[in-house]
């Protein structure tokens, strides 16, 4: 093979903090001083636990309503699929298309990435290593855009209140949300990309 | 290089490190469990929390919306509409609602709903803050101990809610009139209750309505409260004259109810809930006093009875006893008289005081009783009389009233039923009078004294013929001298004539003598010594000063 050598090959190991190389057996990087581990500590597991919790919170998250708004006296709540339904059906269908896409489709797509590549990893399968560490960038980069939500819920929130004529008030579910969105952000943190390519070799870990 | 010093270092002894990496490991499974807990607590809260659900049925779903709509009572949200169907027949519209799990009471069986929409009726304006927040569903609850899921939703708010204060009562009428659910009860013309309902009686001879006086206002309906018909305008034309009585202007128009106390009420006490009163149809009737039994009694009229009419007052002495009930015509045929027979009936218990004191002397009163009480009124002179109530209506009242005049007449006492002799009206008297008055003045010689007249008319036309001819022309010579002889007098006094002048001059003259004499005595008296000695020298420089008259 003429494959680079491996870190642990040569007895050495990458510090998280300062990406000093610092040999094996030591406990402290020995420039930073931070804890040094070959791989990010119980990766898969943490990464499963904060993908399981964003799960459940998934769930209140669409079945409560993430905002009440009051329009001249006449109230309703609405839950996430209701508003896009509710745009969808008012004909402005670009606008129901970014909320759909920012509230559903990403928080979808992160879960079922994260469960792949966990699955994956966990299987120590060689199938298209390169791709997933390329989907994992990807993840990455789009998870805080499903915060979009919540922002528009706070400002509109913040910005509609006219007393009588017109108010807009959060309701529970938009805190679920969040929740949910930094839970996922958690999840994909946590997980150490390099454990893709441990599948090269079987004397990691 | 670094293999050596790791080599060197791995053969010192040393203190092992012992990672305890597991246990955080499977400390951040905490993160979903709680995440768990949290969904499932959440779970738990909406199942205790989901109320019961029931169905209301309702004629139409307009200003329904699902998942929008809420219920409320007291304006306190209590549920949601959730769903709205047809029924299985399609004649009414089912609303689904859930109910929040504290409005449980509100699944009773008597528990009322009805849509809250903007109203404009006769009797006000109502949901008007619906125009903007859409219609809800308005909740009462009931009382009953049995709970159901289906109701029958109401198409207009109830009048009155449960658990307010006051009383209901139970009226009984003839007809409806213009009342309505909701119509008004007014107490001495202020509102205090409205009807809440109203049902044809079980043998459907009458009306039983049911009306609800409001707190603290209930403490004025006693046992003998009258209740009448106060809608709309009630015209009387009557043997006393017109007569309008209104209670409001939107009991005009939407009908309503009055009550009062009699007048005198010495041991009233307070109503009871649910009692049952009569509803009369005028005040009138509503505050007489009551009548106790009536007797039929029957006249025979030889007159027109044009203006008679049925319902027409009987008054014993100016007290209204009675009221005609049938007036007929008979035929007589021994004289060939068309006779009017007129029935009425009369209540004994209207002369008040005077009956108790007949019913001591003439004991109980029935048939027989009054047969002989009414034998002894006619023989001192009781007469029945029909007369004139109004002039401008030519309304008839039937008067009883004693007439020492009367002739006598036999009384039957055993023939039912009762009849009371009559006389002939005032009317007729009056035309008897007439009569008599132009009869005299026929007997007038009104022929010989126009003759008379007319030769005394012509003597006096001769006379003036004379005058005018002889007397006038020497009149009109003697005005003209006079009139000649006053202008010449006037010529003589006017402002221009000598004479005038002459006489202003000597007027002149005379005052300028007076005026010298005046000098003269004022000389004299300062110095009287003049007289004798003459007048000195030096004296002349004395202050006086004549002034000559300025010439004319």
């Amino acid at each position: 093979m003429n494959l680079p050598p491996y870190a642990s090959e040569l007895q050495l190991c990458l510090c998280h903090t300062c990406g000093y190389a610092c040999p094996v057996d030591a406990h402290r990087c020995p420039r930073c001083d931070s804890m040094i581990h070959r791989r990010k500590p119980d990766s898969i597991s943490r990464t499963w636990a904060f993908l399981v919790a964003s799960l459940i919170f998934y769930i209140p998250a669409n079945l409560l309503p993430v905002m009440f708004t009051d329009i001249l006296g006449h109230g309703s709540e609405n839950t996430i699929m209701s508003g896009v339904l509710e745009f969808w059906e008012a004909g402005s269908w670009d606008i129901a298309l970014v909320i759909f896409i920012a509230s559903v489709v990403v928080p979808c797509m992160k879960f079922s990435l994260l469960a792949l590549l966990l699955i994956t990893c966990q299987r120590r399968s060689r199938w298209a290593m390169r791709e997933r560490s390329r989907l994992f960038r990807f993840v990455e980069l789009v998870g805080y855009w499903s915060m979009l939500d919540v922002l528009v819920v706070a400002l509109v929130a913040a910005l509609v209140q006219f007393r009588a004529l017109s108010t807009i008030e959060p309701r529970l579910g938009i805190l679920f949300f969040g929740l949910v969105v930094v839970l996922t952000m958690f999840a994909a943190m946590s997980f150490d990309p390099r454990l893709i390519w441990d599948a090269e070799v079987d004397d990691v870990r | 290089m670094s293999d050596k010093s790791h080599s060197d270092q791995s053969l010192v002894p040393g203190t092992p490190h012992i990672s305890s990496r597991r246990f955080s490991a499977s400390l951040v499974w905490l993160v979903p469990i709680a995440a768990a807990l949290i969904g499932l607590s959440m779970v738990i809260h909406s199942w205790l929390s989901a109320g019961p659900k029931i169905t209301v049925s309702f004629e139409t779903a307009e200003g329904l919306e699902a998942n929008k709509t809420r219920v409320k009572y007291k304006n306190v949200i209590i549920g949601t509409v959730t769903g709205i169907g047809l029924s299985d027949d399609r004649s009414q519209v089912n609303a689904t609602i859930e109910l929040d799990a504290a409005a449980k009471p509100f699944t009773t069986e008597d528990t009322l709903f009805w849509v809250v929409r903007p109203r404009i009726g006769a009797s006000g304006v109502s949901g008007v803050d619906t125009l903007f927040s859409g219609a809800f569903i308005g909740a009462d609850a009931g009382h009953s101990a049995q709970t159901t899921n289906k109701f029958v939703g109401l198409e207009s708010p109830p009048p009155v809610t449960y658990g307010e204060k006051g009383k209901h009562f139970f009226l009984h009428t003839d007809d409806l009139g213009s009342l309505d659910i909701g119509s008004p009860v007014y107490y001495r013309r202020i509102q205090v209750g409205q009807v809440i309902s109203y049902q044809l009686s079980p043998d459907g001879k009458g009306v039983d309505l049911q009306i609800f006086i409001n707190s603290p206002n209930d403490a004025f309906v006693f046992d003998d409260t009258r209740f009448w018909n106060a809608s709309g305008i009630d015209v009387t034309v009557g043997a006393s004259g017109v007569k309008v009585d209104t209670e409001s202007l939107s009991s005009i128009l939407a009908g309503g109810i009055a009550f009062r106390e009699p007048n005198y009420t010495p041991n009233a006490k307070l109503a009871d809930a649910n009692q049952k009163f009569a509803l009369f149809d005028d005040q009138k009737t509503a505050l007489a006093p009551p009548d106790g039994p009536a007797h039929y009694i029957r006249m025979r009229f030889d007159q027109s009875l044009r203006g008679l009419s049925i319902n027409a007052p009987v008054e014993f002495l100016g007290v209204e006893i009675g009221k005609v009930v049938s007036i007929d015509m008979d035929y007589d045929d021994k004289t060939q008289h068309f006779p009017a027979v007129v029935g009425a009936l009369i209540y004994p218990q209207r002369l008040g005081s005077a009956h108790e004191k007949l019913v001591r002397k003439f004991g109980k009163d029935n048939e027989e009783r009054s047969a002989r009480l009414l034998q002894s009124l006619i023989e001192h002179g009781l007469r029945a009389q029909a007369r004139t109530g109004n002039v401008l209506t030519g309304q008839l009242y039937i008067s009883l009233d004693f007439d020492s005049t009367a002739k006598k007449v036999k009384f039957d006492v055993a023939a039912r039923p009762l009849e009371v002799p009559t006389v002939p009206g005032s009317f007729d008297k009056l035309q008897e009078q007439l009569q008599a008055m132009v009869d005299k003045i026929s007997k007038i010689p009104i022929d010989s004294i126009a003759n008379n007249l007319d030769g005394s008319l012509k003597e006096l036309q001769r006379t003036i013929k004379q005058f005018n001819s002889d007397t006038l022309p020497q009149i009109n010579v003697t005005l003209d001298q006079a009139r000649k002889a006053l202008e010449r007098a006037s010529e003589t006094f006017s402002d221009r004539s000598p004479e005038r002048q002459q006489l202003g001059q000597a007027m002149d003259e005379v005052q300028r003598t007076a005026r010298s004499v005046r000098l003269l005595t004022d000389f004299l008296s300062r110095h009287p010594e003049s007289l004798i000695r003459g007048r000195s020298a030096d004296r002349t420089t004395e202050p006086f000063d004549i002034q000559m008259e300025p010439q004319q």
